[in-house]
């Protein structure tokens, strides 16, 4: 019984997926293309139909282990081999090494009559031998559809494409087949009816000049996939599919801080600047010190012995270094040392995936600690909005799951709302740094606030900035009974301010010097009744001695006459002796 | 028939290369090595010489040879090589295809 029911409920494996290899593809397919089974690439001519198929078999063939043989119909080998010669491919060596079979299907139907009852068994021969000499996985048919163009009978052919896939199949290759795009159809032959797995449709449309490729997955059974449209593109490196990163937001918060380069700046910031990782918006009209802000940030990275990538759409490299001297920020020799990439171009010069491309390429490149893009305002020439945005999108994603500190630098038109940004990625920025003009009593000057600055508890301070030979300062702008005041109005009223405090100060030390005087006066009052206290007591011992010696002068005047009389008796006598003891 | 097909013959000296490909003994193939002996003892005489190529044993040739379709016959000889495929059931479009035909006999037809 319960061998029957293991029978009934076999184990559901899920789909199993050949890795392309492709830049990005894997991840909005999710791992890569349906293992075993067999996927349509289409497209309108030069979408970039083969090279899809060719760096699939290249990459199976070089990094997952897997050979591939490749059907060509339209070129020969050689003429591909030279084709992908430029992206790095060596087909012949693949050859050679036994990791690729190439061959080449000639349909000519000038030299073809057609007599009775036919079919394809030559190619699925063909086929087999291939796939058995190099024991391949994977295969690539370029494009089956010029069969058609070969062979009159339809019918024959629709039913040996069917058998075709259905061969491709029961050997379990992974194959891509490649086909034109049809008008109504996704493929000129409706080869989609047969082969239903996994449709994958390119894209090449020229907007305003501007070349733009896009892949879509139309259809992939039995498994989730992104549906969106993919800007891609080709060059020396292959096929480069955005994102190349994933879609997901599973960024790693680092708790790392990294200083803003300007210590007062820091200091708003929690004293320890931006988050390592996060991306910072730096925002601001015309003139308001983006860019040096944005150069100080560089030059604080390179202190660190970090690397920066610094990348311009509206100045070039030579004139930024020349206008930081200026304010004491020295980039050049953080250039010369290698720490600071200063990469320069106009944001017209190619589409917007171009650039998002370059700026990736660049990343890997000289893999920074922190990247600055200024202004990103000016990307806006050359797409439209959304586009623009979503490729903002993508790169901070990018940057913050590679930990990347990245400061955008945002140019606020004229009479434009101030807490918006062109590019609508305000809300997506960690840090939003704002920096305004005030204008005031005939002067312009610039204040920064940090608007927004997720996971700190920042200043909500206004400061003037202040552009000094010696680098930034931020200063607290004047507020009080007068309102917010900068620049000279804020000279002048801490002028008003000190002048009041030095007159407090003189009235404070007046009263003091009275009061010294009168403590003076007073002591000196104290001296002198002392004085008359002194020369009184000295007075009356005076007087208490000469009364003394009066009485004693007396006395002695009395005894002289009581002697001189002679009546004085014995008794007398001694009496007067014990009276005179007394006294004395 | 046959007079026609030696002053034919004795016109053109030359000699008709014949290749058949097939893949293993499928209907097709059979039927296309039947269809073929009978037109060529029909209509070119003694002067052809006939290959028949059994690609299932020799895969590679199929590459070599630039094989797609099967049955296929390549008349190697005389140039320019001409290719026709199919079961060849249909004589009319063998000869024509394979231009073996004197245009004299055609008219004397």
């Amino acid at each position: 019984m319960a061998k029957k029911t293991k029978v009934l409920t076999p184990e559901l494996v899920p789909l199993q997926k050949a890795p392309t290899g492709i830049r990005g593809l894997d991840e909005i397919t999710g791992g890569g293309l349906p293992k075993g089974r067999t996927t349509i690439v289409c497209g309108g001519p030069g979408c970039g139909k083969t090279m899809v198929g060719l760096e699939f078999l290249v990459r199976g063939a070089l990094e997952f282990g897997e050979p591939g043989v490749l059907l060509a119909f339209e070129e020969t080998p050689e003429e591909m081999a030279i084709n992908v010669a430029s992206l790095g491919f060596n087909l012949r060596d693949l050859a050679n090494h036994k990791k690729l079979f190439l061959d080449y299907i000639s349909v000519e139907p000038t030299e073809i009559a057609e007599t009775g009852a036919y079919d394809l068994e030559g190619l699925f021969i063909r086929l087999q031998d291939a796939v058995d000499r190099v024991g391949a996985k994977r295969v690539l048919l370029d494009t089956v559809e010029a069969l058609f163009s070969g062979f009159s009978n339809a019918g024959i052919l629709r039913a040996e494409f069917r058998r075709l896939f259905r061969w491709l199949k029961d050997r379990e290759l992974t194959t891509i087949v490649t086909a034109e795009r049809g008008e109504v159809t996704l493929t000129r032959e409706g080869l989609e009816e047969y082969v239903s797995d996994c449709v994958i449709l390119l894209d090449h449309r020229i907007n305003e000049q501007i070349s733009a490729r896009r892949m879509r997955i139309v259809k992939y059974r039995g498994t989730k996939h992104g549906a969106d449209e993919y800007p891609f593109l080709i060059d020396e490196q292959g096929i480069s599919i955005l994102p190349v990163t994933g879609l997901q937001l599973q960024h790693k918060a680092s708790n790392e801080r990294v200083p803003s380069g300007v210590p007062d700046l820091d200091e708003m910031l929690e004293g320890k600047g931006y988050f390592r990782g996060s991306s910072v918006l730096l925002s601001g009209t015309a003139g308001s010190g983006k860019t040096t802000l944005a150069a100080a940030f560089a030059d604080a990275t390179c202190r660190r012995g970090k690397r920066c990538l610094f990348i311009d759409f509206e100045e070039s490299s030579n004139q930024v270094a020349r206008n930081m001297q200026s304010v004491g920020i020295n980039l050049e020799q953080w250039s010369e040392k290698g720490l600071l990439v200063h990469e320069a171009w106009r944001p017209t010069q190619y589409g917007i995936e171009t650039h998002l491309l370059r700026i990736h390429k660049l990343i890997e490149k000289v893999k920074p600690e922190s990247v600055i893009l200024d202004p990103i305002t000016n990307l806006i020439n050359s797409s439209s909005h959304k586009e623009v945005h979503s490729m903002l999108i993508r790169l901070m994603d990018y940057l913050k799951g590679a930990q990347i500190t990245a400061l955008f630098v945002s140019l606020t038109g004229g009479g434009e709302v101030l807490e918006k940004t062109a590019e609508g990625i305000s809300s997506l920025a960690d840090t939003w740094i704002l920096l305004r003009d005030v204008e005031l009593n005939g002067e312009r000057n610039r204040c920064l606030y940090v608007l927004k600055s997720r996971g700190m508890a920042h200043s909500n301070q206004l400061r003037e900035f202040l552009l000094t030979k010696q680098g930034i300062q931020l200063i607290p702008a004047y507020l009080g009974t007068e309102g917010v005041l900068t620049g000279s109005s804020r000279l002048a009223q801490e002028a008003k301010e000190k002048a009041g405090i030095r007159l407090r100060q003189q009235e404070a030390e007046r009263k003091r010097q009275e009061l010294e005087t009168k403590r003076l006066a007073l002591k000196a009052q104290i001296a002198s009744l002392q004085a008359e206290l002194h020369a009184a007591e000295r007075e009356a011992k005076e007087v208490s001695r000469e009364e003394q010696e009066r009485v004693d002068e007396l006395k002695r005047g009395r005894d002289d006459i009581a002697k001189r009389r002679g009546a004085l008796s014995g008794n007398v006598s001694e009496l007067q002796a014990n009276q005179s003891e007394d006294v004395s | 028939m046959k007079a026609k097909a030696k002053a034919q013959k004795t016109k053109s000296s030359k000699v008709v290369d014949l290749r058949l490909y097939i893949a293993g003994q499928t209907p097709k193939s059979l039927a296309a090595i039947s269809n073929l002996k009978r037109i060529c003892a029909e209509h070119v005489g003694s002067r052809f010489r006939i290959e028949v190529i059994d690609l299932s044993k020799n895969p590679g040739l199929a590459r070599d040879h630039q094989i797609l379709a099967i049955p296929t016959l390549v008349r190697s000889l005389p140039v320019p090589i001409r290719k026709i495929i199919g079961d060849l059931s249909n004589t009319e479009q063998v000869v024509i295809g394979l231009d073996i035909r004197p245009h004299e006999s055609e008219k004397e037809r």
